[in-house]
């Protein structure tokens, strides 16, 4: 560089800067503030960082076929969002079958293996669907054209359901083994929230090894480094970009299903807002990055639902919780600003942003 | 070339199984069911008919399209394959529809829906009937490359026209109904709903023998421009002609097609400005929606008697309006400025979801009025008229996307038009040529903030009122999908998107609640087959069929070069 740091820093970085800074001192100040009135017990705080966990491995799932897609076609799958909606919605209805058959409490492994299939199964086949159709004919279109196609596959899938489904709320039935909470070590845990936590933490280790261990997974990997030499190396492209979004509907539908144990609602719009912040996860742990998109799916978890009370409940604002998808959001446009590379992510630099 | 007819098969039954699937699609999702109360020729045929019926058609027109050179029966058989196919699918759903109970998943599955796909009859003859019809549009579809062309595009208007005009009948009717002499007869064309079949054999035949007799018509030397004198006045009459138009429009529409009109008219405010950001310099915003709540939100405070001791009018508060919109901008662009593409994207959209969670939070209640909104905003006062019916505010529209496309269009040739061109483009390069990108980046995005922001005061003070809940995410997707449908970085694009747009919905109710889901569609056909929209821009055509043009181009080079060795 011949200039010299002072000649570099630009009145764009001043004025980030600033807000940055600002920012984090309303949250020092908040933290310390809300710690030293002493308003929430320990034990509150341990119950809040519990469900936050909880929601950050659903979270990582999404984040998963985020992370994939963009490692593989260096684009953001808007459409990802849907495919994580289509699985739970239509599981819901399996789960409604199952429990008219009266079968959802007496054979509950039974139920759940089909609950679980159905919604893996749905999102993969939308995956694939949404990669054939609006994806692949354009692979070589400028850059803004998939991104709108993305954007329309989303809303057209949405509605598509909302069409078929009823703009309705959807129900999903409580299993009794999911019922009540486990004291471990002096700690309540809602079962169901254990078993978001094992259930994510157990699935990302079985994806993870797919992607590492597999002949498909090296694939994978070899076409997102580079892929005319992928395909020179007799690796079908097309092909593997399929699996891929595949793999990542799977992992969608199956967090679905962990989110309907937390949450047990679904309905067409479910998918927007996990989406963005499953998408956030990823970027936070390093785009491109399967242990990152984990470890970025947890912190955002534990910020959002710990945040709202830690940082803002000292500045005496109302109703923090209100703020927690704002909270999201604001560590969405700071991490994206300070290091688009995210925490673990070394890979992306400046040029592929 | 005898073998390659004969592999036509698999994917002409593949192309049967897709429309047929794409017709189950439609009815599943209730498009055919609730549009089936529309008629378009009264008591023959519904719009619901038109939305099962249409995929044969059009898919058999497309397959047909694609393939070249085949005799005229196989043109024929084709057709009839891709119909048959496409009606076995859908005659599957009835049979699977009317035998078990599919409603407890598809709520649409309803006894009424099997009623309109079998015509009403039994089910046995309303299948035959179905499937038949079906058939009768893969044909349809094939007539029209075997006829000669000038008969197959007289009647391809017609049918468009009759569509048209029997889905606009309410519309019609209304503008018509002020006409004195001629709206007896006009009106006698229609029915309740719809056109009278005499009335639609008597437009059909009116528009297709006026396209035939038109087409024929050799075009005369005198009809040619000749003179440029000439060629500007015609020019300025028809600009004359277009503004009494627009000007005339309310009395003409009345109080309930002039709101519409209004709201055409604020999509096409925002959609120049947005326009001017995606289009031109190549940003995609989804958080568009901010700026136009940051407009209508310092319009509803500083007007606003219930948060504000000294409520100002809506002409003193437009200025700061303005401001803040501009300023609203600089701070959602310095921090973006180094992003590109998806993660532009993305950033944006969480600012536009941040600045709505901000106004619906308890926090800023205050001064925001939280999920209640703010209530009593000021309406705009010229002289002693408070403009406040829709047909008044509707001039207010007019005169704010009067000024803005007169803005637009200025720029776009402007010095800083062909800079933002060039980010768009490429902006490595564009730096690399001493281009200030920050400067025009920001530039950008304060004009598209600024054109948002007024859109917004105005909408504002059309309602007197504002609600978080009104902006959301919906309304960026909504001028994003018009600009890009009416193509992007043209003006007269964004009308047309507009029009079509946001007309459509509110001219047919039924619409409505489907329109997400067409434009989710529409935006990506239009992406896979006509990424310049519908009323392109001249440059950007270009640029998105640069490889065509080059491979064009090559192919050409290669004949010239082959043509030149076979010469040696």
């Amino acid at each position: 560089m011949l200039r010299t740091w002072r000649q570099r820093i630009t009145i764009t970085d001043i004025v980030v800067w600033t807000i940055g800074f600002a920012i984090a001192v309303m949250v020092v100040y908040g933290s310390a503030k809300t710690l030293a009135l002493g308003k929430y017990t320990t034990e509150t705080w341990i119950d809040l960082s519990i469900t936050g966990l909880a929601l950050g491995g659903v979270y990582a799932l999404i984040a998963l076929g985020y992370t994939l897609v963009y490692g593989i076609l260096r684009m953001i799958n808007f459409a990802h969002s849907e495919v994580f909606m289509s699985g739970p919605f239509t599981a819901a209805f399996a789960a409604e079958a199952l429990v008219k058959q009266g079968l959802w409490n007496t054979y509950p492994v039974l139920s759940l293996l089909i609950v679980l299939t159905v919604s893996a199964g749905v999102s993969a086949i939308i995956a694939i669907l949404v990669e054939r159709i609006a994806y692949r004919p354009l692979r070589h279109a400028p850059r803004l054209v998939p991104l709108i196609t993305a954007i329309g596959a989303s809303f057209f899938l949405q509605y598509t359901f909302r069409g078929l489904y009823g703009s309705g709320l959807k129900g999903y039935p409580e299993m009794e083994i999911f019922k009540g909470f486990w004291i471990i070590a002096g700690i309540r845990v809602f079962k169901t929230q254990a078993a978001a936590i094992i259930g994510a933490v157990v699935l990302m280790l079985i994806l993870y090894a797919i992607v590492q261990k597999t002949k498909m997974g090296k694939a994978m990997r070899s076409v997102s480094e580079d892929k005319e030499v992928a395909a020179l190396m007799g690796i079908d492209v097309d092909r593997t970009i399929a699996t891929t979004f595949a793999l990542g509907g799977v992992a969608a539908g199956l967090a679905g299903i962990l989110y309907l144990l937390l949450f047990p609602v679904a309905h067409f719009y479910m998918g927007f807002f996990p989406g963005l912040k499953a998408f956030t996860a990823a970027v936070l742990g390093g785009i491109g990055n399967v242990p990152g998109a984990f470890l970025g799916a947890m912190v955002l978890g534990l910020l959002e639902s710990v945040g709202p009370s830690l940082f803002l409940d000292g500045l005496g604002i109302p109703a923090a919780y209100q703020m927690k998808d704002a909270i999201a959001f604001t560590i969405l446009v700071f991490i994206l600003i300070f290091r688009p590379s995210g925490i673990l992510g070394e890979r992306l630099t400046q040029a592929k942003a | 070339m005898q073998s390659q007819n004969t592999s036509l098969w698999k994917p002409a039954i593949q192309s049967g199984l897709i429309a047929g699937g794409v017709a189950v699609l439609l009815s599943l999702v209730g498009m055919v069911a609730t549009f089936n109360q529309r008629f378009i020729i009264s008591g023959v045929f519904s719009m619901g008919q038109v939305i099962f019926l249409a995929p044969m058609l059009l898919m058999s027109y497309f397959f047909l399209r694609k393939t070249m050179a085949l005799s005229s029966q196989k043109i024929v058989l084709y057709g009839l394959l891709i119909g048959v196919m496409g009606g076995l699918v859908l005659v599957l759903l009835v049979l699977l529809g009317t035998n078990f109970n599919l409603q407890a998943m598809f709520i649409n599955s309803s006894s009424k829906l099997y009623d309109i796909l079998t015509f009403n009859q039994p089910l046995a003859p309303g299948l035959m009937i179905l499937l038949a019809l079906s058939a009768v549009m893969g044909v349809l579809a094939s007539g029209s490359f075997l006829i000669p062309p000038r008969i197959s595009a007289a009647v391809i208007q017609g049918i468009t026209w009759v569509l048209l005009v029997g889905l606009l009948r309410d519309l019609i009717i209304t503008v018509t109904s002020r006409w004195g002499p001629l709206a007896g007869p006009v009106k006698s064309l229609f029915a309740v709903s719809g056109l009278k079949p005499l009335g639609a054999i008597f437009l059909f035949a009116l528009i297709s023998g006026l396209y035939y007799w038109r087409n024929g018509k050799p075009v005369s030397p005198a009809q040619k421009p000749t003179q440029t004198k000439d060629r500007s006045l015609l020019f300025w009459a028809k600009w004359a002609g277009l503004i009494i138009l627009l000007l005339l429009l309310p009395p003409i529409l009345g109080i309930f097609f002039s709101d519409i009109l209004d709201t055409v008219f604020m999509y096409i405010l925002m959609g120049i400005g947005l326009n001017i950001v995606v289009g031109f310099a190549g940003l995609l915003d989804l958080g568009y929606v901010a700026f136009f709540a940051i407009g209508a939100y310092t319009m509803g405070v500083l007007t606003s008697p219930e948060l504000n001791a000294d409520p100002m009018t809506y002409w003193q508060a437009l200025p700061f309006a303005m401001i803040a919109c501009v300023v609203a901008g600089l701070i959602l662009g310095l921090p973006v400025l180094k992003m590109r593409g998806d993660y532009l994207a993305i950033v944006t959209l969480g600012f536009g979801e941040i600045v709505r969670l901000l106004a619906l939070s308890d926090w800023l209640r205050p001064w925001f009025g939280g999920s209640q909104g703010i209530q009593l905003i000021a309406q705009p006062v010229i002289g002693n008229m408070v403009l406040n019916t829709q047909q008044e505010l509707y001039y207010l529209f007019l005169l704010g996307v009067g000024i803005v496309a007169f803005i637009a269009w200025r720029l776009r040739d402007s010095r800083m038009g062909r800079t933002w061109m060039a980010i768009r483009e490429d902006e490595d390069v564009a730096i690399a040529m001493g281009i200030n990108h920050v400067a025009y980046k920001l530039m950008a995005f304060a004009t598209g903030a600024l054109f948002s922001g007024i859109a917004g005061t105005i909408f504002a003070a059309k309602l007197q009122s504002v609600y978080p809940h009104s902006m959301n995410f919906l309304v960026s997707i909504n001028v994003l999908c018009l600009i890009i449908i009416g193509g992007m970085g043209s003006i007269p694009g964004v009308f047309v998107g507009s029009l079509v747009l946001m007309g459509s919905p509110e001219l047919l109710r039924e619409f409505a609640e489907y329109r997400y889901l067409v434009y989710g569609a529409l935006l990506v056909v239009m992406m896979l087959t006509r990424p310049e929209g519908l009323w392109p821009d001249a440059r950007r055509k270009l640029e998105l069929h640069e490889e065509e043009l080059e491979a064009e181009a090559h192919v050409l080079a290669e004949a010239e070069t082959s043509a030149m060795k076979s010469a040696k």
